[in-house]
């Protein structure tokens, strides 16, 4: 008997997902030239720092309204409950190789939650105080000081954003099998019976 | 502008190692005496021709300012301020605006394009064109509220002082320019002594306030002012009182920026080591020799 599996993303979410991605990688290489003169390198990728300065908002524009679609249709999935504190108190035991009382999760763990709720934030940071520096177009609108604190704001969102970015994708290596959901839309039984316990019971009627 | 001299630039946009220690030169100045500034605008045209700017024809506000406001292509412009200090005493104050060229550029701070913005070694703050690459932080970081952002080509504009001409020992064109005397253009330390003399001067003549404006907020500037109520440098059409780079500004570029960028590749690499020290968590039914089968 073969390995069983259960679907997780249909291949318009991975779709999304992967526009995301796209569109973070983009934002991010153009964005970070700016971030710090050790990093104004990266701007060669997207073609000098003109290219930069010019591509950064459309590209962070479109991941923040991809990720409008995913936040639509998950965020139902990410709201914290009584279980979830539970299973963060458990959580360091886990990184530290210990899953044996971990309470079961449903769909999301209380870190991926955490991470979805991070990841909200601060875009929407992002988004608001990017239009108000937003040269040529938005930028004159907004008065210098507003300006200052966008910029500030900015930088630091897009810090919590790339950290959070980091987690996301260190966690879907760390946890074997879990890449899967978004390269085939599936997962094994397996890994949904250890991982997601609650979803598992859910998707399958089994205990 | 373009850099005219690497051995001569003292600070460089964007860039975490020294610039050229090797050679020093004197610091030079421009001394803008306001009270005896005729406001007729000579400065103005002198600038717009050695640059080789031409303004669109602007609009009457019912003022004497003309343009209204800096623009890409008018790095100065005379504002003409209306004030009654002493009750029924109208003065008409007229200064010269532009850029200052502070000794510490908020400006120079904020730009994210290595060498787009550079403080020669004589303390004249240039943009370097070509390495600008539009993005309007200048505008966030001067204290002055000085760049303007060209809507053609995208590119910040502000004087100069004429480092072209400076750097070939001629005077600033706004200096050669001037009429009365009102702009005078030589090493820092010779303008404030002229300045302290104009001072004096108008002490003498019942203005108790007179001073030189050189703000050390931003570590002095090499535009400098005689003001004859230096008390009041707001009365000049809101010139700063005590101009300084903000500590958004310094917190946005200062210590924050490493320690993030710090934090970023720590995380990556503390993600590493925790996969080769902890290993992944794998499932039951994910052993290698195992066929993957069809989905359900």
């Amino acid at each position: 008997m073969g390995i069983r599996y259960l679907p997780r993303y249909n291949a318009g979410e991975r779709t999304n997902h992967w526009l995301i991605v796209l569109f973070f990688i983009g934002a991010a290489l153009s964005g970070l030239a700016f971030f710090h003169p050790s990093l104004y390198f990266l701007s060669a990728f997207v073609g000098g720092g003109t290219w930069a300065r010019i591509l950064h908002p459309f590209m962070g524009l479109a991941m923040s309204l991809c990720f409008l679609v995913l936040f639509l249709k998950l965020w139902r999935h990410n709201v914290m409950n009584e279980a979830d504190k539970e299973w963060l108190k458990h959580s360091g035991e886990m990184l530290r190789g210990d899953k044996s009382r971990m309470p079961p999760a449903g769909r999301y763990n209380a870190g991926q939650k955490q991470i979805f709720w991070i990841m909200v934030v601060s875009l929407a940071v992002l988004v608001v105080t990017g239009f108000m520096f937003w040269q040529p177009w938005f930028a004159n609108a907004f008065p210098i000081l507003l300006r200052r604190i966008a910029v500030v704001l900015h930088a630091a969102s897009a810090t919590v954003l790339v950290l959070s970015v980091i987690v996301h994708v260190y966690a879907a290596i760390w946890v074997k099998g879990t890449v899967r959901a978004m390269t085939r839309g599936t997962v094994t039984e397996g890994w949904a019976r250890q991982n997601h316990a609650l979803w598992h019971r859910e998707m399958t009627g089994k205990q | 502008m373009s850099s005219l001299q690497s051995l001569d630039i003292a600070k460089r946009s964007a860039t975490t190692t020294p610039s050229t220690q090797a050679r020093k030169t004197i610091e030079v100045a421009k001394l803008i005496d306001v009270s005896s500034c005729i406001g007729c605008k000579a400065c103005q045209v002198a600038c717009m021709q050695w640059n080789d700017l031409r303004d669109d024809v602007g609009d009457n506000h019912g003022t004497y300012d003309n343009p209204r406001d800096l623009t890409p292509q008018s790095w100065t412009v005379m504002r003409f301020s209306e004030v009654e200090v002493e009750k029924d005493k109208l003065e008409w104050l007229i200064r010269k605006d532009g850029c200052m060229h502070c000794e510490d550029p908020g400006c120079l701070k904020s730009c994210p394009a290595p060498g787009a913005i550079v403080k020669y070694s004589n303390g004249i703050v240039d943009f370097i064109s070509e390495h600008c690459v539009g993005c309007g932080n200048c505008v966030t970081g001067c204290p002055f509220d000085v760049p303007r952002i060209s809507k053609v080509d995208s590119k910040a504009y502000k004087c100069s002082l004429c480092s072209d001409r400076v750097g070939v020992g001629l005077e600033p064109a706004c200096a050669k320019a001037c009429p009365t005397g009102a702009i005078r253009f030589g090493t820092k330390e010779d303008m404030l002594d002229y300045g302290a003399e104009r001072v004096t001067d108008l002490k003498e003549r019942g203005y108790g306030n007179a001073g030189v404006y050189d703000p050390q907020g931003v570590g002095g500037t090499h535009v400098v002012y005689v003001l004859q109520h230096a008390d009041k440098p707001e009365l000049y059409h809101g010139l700063p009182a005590d101009p300084k780079i903000s500590p958004l500004v310094s917190l946005w570029k200062g210590a924050a920026k490493p320690l993030a960028v710090a934090a970023m590749i720590g995380a990556a690499v503390a993600g590493f080591f925790h996969y080769t020290r902890v290993g992944p968590i794998e499932s039951k039914d994910e052993t290698p020799d195992s066929e993957p089968a069809d989905k359900v």
